[in-house]
């Protein structure tokens, strides 16, 4: 792989690791509230995944959504900024975490329901379909939207309507505190696409590479018009599934094994042995990260709250 | 102008969209080749094809996501649910998703959607599938009500609809379809959010929508005769509802009724009523009146099935009551 290519891969997931830490820095010291469901652990399935598509391929995301429009493009001082509610955030402070949006870079969003952008995944294929052009969507989802109705549902129809959908589902192995091992009775979920008549794989989704690898099969496919597939990403967060959830029900065991393959140290330790990139490199782009999240968590900090007069005025009377 | 039944009316509608705008699609049960379960589809895939006319699983929650994900994405879908009562199935996509995606992105897109379903009873289709759900979709912020009751409106309004840049659920009735009434030839749509004065009068407000507007002017004829002067306005836009309207008619009369085929607990009527009470209530010269649904689901028995609604005879004296008050 090229160099440059991986350099980029490396340097988002980065980001996305230090974003997920400021941004948990900011909750506890009360900048950001409410919900935050930190991407951190996952870093290697936004970063891989996403590098398999074009800047005008649609993603859709989940509450865990940070991950995914960082690798996307985002600026990241514009989402730091609508995590904490500002005017000048994405979403002029009016969506918050979970529901980050940049239709500018065809980033159709976070969701706070589970499950609630598979369908909107489907539909942005179906749009595809309309205006007859060559763009792919990637829908992202969790291992715990896969016992809802709308993700059998949405499988079927990007099945039958052959969408150019892939769907990657994120196994990080808990749907908030519960197993996913306890809600199916399967241990690879990729085998669901069977039951819908389209291909899909498991993979390692703490191997960047591999990710990419494989998502950009699926890319191909549905952008040469052979319809969806389902990717089953297996990974694990690396703290519970929000800001305030401790992760009791993490076996400490479990987490260790885990946080021993690291998709930002995989990926570093590629980039090293890999392509000739020399250390210095390296860690120019890690303090070009850094400063660039200084200036984002300042930016933020800084920038004003949304006018209360302006949004009342945008409300109808009757 | 040409006399043409309502159910047609929507059938021009669509086609003209479609012709007009490539990004105009449809999606539904069985309205391809089959027309759709109550014509309004008819041809249409004949002439533009299956692509653009496409048929649906049973699915309802997920078609109706991906509709919403399609009018984000840059296109014009207008789906079809064929029985309001089956809205339920769909709550999430609707409130959560489509209602509030513009809004929660801070304006970052348009949903350029349209749902249309239809609901009310008539020949005896018992409780799921009689209901009037239009207070569901009134109370959640973000969504466009639209209810016709001619075939003029149906189709001028359903135009608008497609073209509005915002979601609109528009919901139709099945014992409009029908209903027949003079439609111009050449190229027209109506406003959203503009109600319509199908009679004007002096005596008394009406206010309604859908089907009643049809029994409430029937009700208005007989009322005449007794010296009675009814002034029927038909909502036909529910959510964004034109007040001044309704306003300005309550301080020419004094006198206000509201009418709908929905159950009156929790029925628009009550806030329509409210309205008017904190906008106007030094114009009211009479107590108020709803004359609404019964709280009751509906029953099979054909002759039980009319008791839940109001008739025109309960329009008259609700009338007759609010006017000798």
């Amino acid at each position: 792989m090229e160099a440059l290519f991986l350099m980029e891969m490396y340097e988002k997931a980065l980001t996305i690791r230090l974003f997920e830490k400021a941004a948990i820095a900011q909750y506890r010291i009360g900048k950001i509230y409410g919900y935050l469901h930190p991407y951190l652990g996952e870093e290697g399935i936004a970063v891989g995944a996403i590098s398999a598509l074009r800047l005008d391929d649609y993603i859709v995301s989940t509450h865990r959504g940070h991950g995914h429009a960082i690798a996307k493009g985002h600026d990241i001082s514009l989402m730091m900024a609508e995590l904490m509610g500002k005017a000048t955030g994405y979403c002029k402070g009016r969506g918050g975490s979970m529901h980050v949006a940049n239709l500018k870079q065809n980033n159709l969003g976070a969701n706070g329901i589970v499950g609630g952008g598979i369908p909107i995944a489907a539909g942005a294929g179906m749009a595809i379909k309309q205006k007859k052009t060559d763009q792919v969507v990637m829908g992202f989802f969790s291992d715990g939207a896969v016992n809802n109705g709308v993700f059998h549902e949405s499988m079927n129809l990007a099945a039958i309507y052959a969408l150019p959908v892939i769907y990657i589902l994120e196994n990080n192995h808990y749907a908030a505190a519960t197993p996913y091992q306890n809600t199916n009775k399967q241990d690879d979920l990729s085998v669901y696409a069977n039951g819908y008549g389209m291909p899909g794989i498991t993979v390692d989704g703490n191997d960047a590479v591999g990710v990419y690898q494989e998502a950009l099969k699926a890319v191909t496919r549905a952008r040469e018009g052979q319809g969806p597939t389902l990717i089953e990403c297996k990974t694990y967060r690396h703290q519970g599934h929000h800001v305030n959830d401790p992760g009791a029900y993490m076996p400490q065991d479990e987490m260790a094994a885990w946080k021993a393959k690291d998709p930002v140290d995989i990926l570093r330790d590629y980039l090293e042995s890999t392509a000739t990139i020399t250390t210095d490199q390296i860690a120019a782009i890690d303090q070009r990260v850094e400063a660039l999240m200084e200036q984002a968590v300042r930016f933020a900090n800084e920038s004003p709250a949304p006018s209360a007069e302006q949004f009342l005025s945008e409300i109808p009377q009757y | 102008m040409t006399m043409i039944k309502y159910r047609k009316a929507l059938n021009n509608a669509l086609r003209e969209e479609m012709a007009r705008d490539p990004l105009v699609f449809l999606m539904g049960e069985g309205i391809g080749e089959k027309g759709g379960s109550y014509k309004v589809t008819e041809n249409l895939f004949h002439e533009f094809g299956a692509d653009r006319v496409i048929d649906t699983p049973i699915s309802e929650a997920s078609f109706v996501g991906m509709a919403g994900g399609a009018a984000i994405a840059g296109t014009r879908p207008v789906v079809e649910i064929l029985f309001i009562d089956f809205m339920y199935l769909v709550m999430d996509q609707i409130a959560n998703q489509i209602a509030k995606f513009n809004f929660m992105t801070g304006d970052q897109g348009s949903v350029p959607f349209v749902l249309r379903t239809q609901g009310g009873l008539g020949n005896g289709l018992a409780g799921q599938h009689s209901q009037s759900l239009e207070a569901l979709f009134y109370h959640i912020p973000g969504l466009q009500v639209i209810m016709p009751a001619t075939p003029y409106d149906a189709k001028g309004l359903l135009k608008s609809a497609v073209r509005s840049d915002k979601p609109v659920i528009f919901i139709e009735h099945k014992q409009l379809y029908l209903t027949e009434g003079n439609v111009p030839d050449e190229e027209f749509t109506i406003p959203i959010g503009e109600a319509d004065i199908k009679r004007e009068g002096s005596d008394v407000t009406l206010v309604t929508y859908s089907f009643m507007t049809l029994e409430s002017l029937r009700a208005a004829e007989q009322l005449a005769r007794e010296g009675i002067d009814v002034e029927v306005i038909d909502l036909r836009t529910l959510v964004p509802m034109d007040m001044e309207c309704i306003l300005s008619s309550v301080r020419k009369t004094g006198r206000l009724v509201v009418v709908h085929e929905a159950v009156k607990r929790g029925g628009i009527g009550g806030d329509i009523i409210a309205n008017v009470a904190e906008a106007a209530f030094y114009d009211l010269e009479s107590p108020v009146k709803r004359i609404a649904g019964k709280n009751t689901t509906i029953p099979f028995n054909i002759d039980l099935e009319k008791l839940c609604v109001p008739s025109v005879d309960e329009i008259i004296e609700g009338v007759r009551e609010v006017y000798n008050s």
